[in-house]
């Protein structure tokens, strides 16, 4: 009871060239055996060739309550996305 | 099934605030519940208890088979029922991972499990006695917890459905070894197919029981669906499960240990027998074959580790300080 192991959060790298991405989350002792539980617990059928390890306490999140101000303002602009531009079938290459 | 008979609390009032009728409707509109996100008491509560239920039936779910390890007929059977039993313990620990986003520790949730305050499948307080009994369950037992598991990747807690979605696919595996090793035992020698339909025998009825109580005994169901921690009714999954497994059952030349099964053309299903149900609730109270077995396998467990898990963290400790001294 005295003695739970700090949480850390988990992220693998697959073999495709993608980014790491967050798997889940486990109890270790510390970095090393992070690592190796991580290895037990996340890659047992091929997921990744690369994991990251992160003590969940040191994870700034933002606030949900914070979502309309933070992502609101993204709705309005859609001229950001190139969709937006009607292009003249005839041209080629944009 | 994995959780059976989750208690959803009680309404405080009869009126729902304007909170809860707002979260009433992300969860009408499919939009996920999120570890921040704001969620009523109850629903919080009771997404523990089926949760963390759910991750003790995968850990407690690792000793009927590991019974079988040493004892597997062959190098390969070996090394699949390794393979599977770790499985188990991966699944165990998605689940407790996902319970703690509810703000609940680990170290409550085991130490709540070894006093008895917490329960897990009454499935797996069943002895394996023979060892087609570890294909019965890969077949049976885990088929059942894909069928209940399948629709959980769309429930409305994302910790949850996340982790439900990386244990059906490793399921999948569990279910398929299973029926291949029954497979095997109903092609092999007629000793060999005797001892799979014992084991079929002794876990037909105990799986089928797996997915609760009937509709109308099952209290807490209605606000569990309308939360969206349960998508289909306990009889719903119990046909589809009988409905599913019976043509299985005819290709390995089994019989299923139920003289009332048969097609009903009308409904589009099978008719099934009356399950006897005093002998789950009798398991759920803990007075099953193997209940007392179980906990005390899983205490002993926990304190013959605790030097262990003492020792990586004095381990940690030592390093760590030894680390501040180099840097100072």
């Amino acid at each position: 009871m005295k003695n739970q192991w700090p949480l850390w959060e988990v992220f693998i790298r697959s073999q495709h060239g993608l980014a790491h991405r967050h798997v889940g989350s486990l109890h270790a002792p510390d970095a090393t055996m992070a690592i190796n539980n991580a290895r037990d617990v996340y890659t047992r059928r091929n997921e990744g060739v690369s994991i990251w390890v992160v003590r969940s306490v040191d994870i700034t999140a933002s606030n949900p309550d914070d979502k309309a101000e933070l992502f609101d303002p993204a709705q309005s602009k859609v001229y950001r996305h190139p969709t937006f531009f009607p292009m003249p079938e005839e041209v080629k290459g944009l | 099934m994995y959780a059976q008979m989750v208690d959803t609390g009680t309404p405080s009032s009869a009126t729902i605030d304007a909170r809860e009728a707002r979260f009433q409707q992300r969860i009408d509109d499919g939009i996920r519940i999120e570890p921040q996100d704001w969620m009523p008491e109850r629903y919080r509560k009771t997404l523990i208890r089926q949760i963390s239920q759910h991750a003790h039936s995968e850990i407690v779910g690792q000793l009927p088979e590991g019974n079988w390890i040493t004892r597997a007929p062959s190098l390969k059977r070996k090394a699949i029922l390794l393979a599977k039993v770790q499985d188990e313990a991966g699944h165990g620990l998605y689940l407790y991972s996902a319970a703690e986003t509810l703000g609940i520790s680990r170290d409550q949730m085991v130490e709540d499990l070894h006093a008895g305050r917490a329960k897990y499948s009454s499935i797996f307080n069943y002895p394996t006695l023979t060892w087609a009994d570890v294909g019965a369950i890969g077949w049976l037992v885990d088929g059942s917890a894909i069928m209940n598991q399948i629709p959980l990747c769309r429930c409305s807690y994302g910790p949850y459905a996340r982790a439900m979605i990386r244990v059906c696919k490793e399921e999948a595996f569990h279910m398929r070894q299973g029926y291949d090793l029954m497979l095997a035992l109903a092609r092999g020698t007629a000793a060999q197919k005797a001892m799979a339909q014992d084991a079929l025998n002794r876990w037909w009825w105990p799986s089928l029981m797996m997915f609760g109580p009937p509709d109308g005994d099952s209290v807490h169901s209605a606000q569990s669906q309308a939360w969206k921690i349960k998508l289909f009714t306990n009889d719903e999954l119990r046909q589809k499960m009988v409905d599913q497994t019976v043509p299985q059952a005819e290709h390995l030349g089994l019989t299923i240990p139920d003289p009332d099964l048969k097609w009903n053309a009308e409904r589009g299903h099978y008719d099934f027998g009356a399950i006897d149900w005093d002998e789950f609730y009798n398991v759920v109270k803990g007075n099953g074959p193997c209940n007392r077995e179980r906990l005390e396998t899983r205490r002993k467990a926990w304190d013959d580790g605790e030097w262990f898990r003492d020792a990586l963290v004095a381990h940690a400790e030592k390093a760590a300080q030894r680390a501040a001294a180099k840097a100072a």
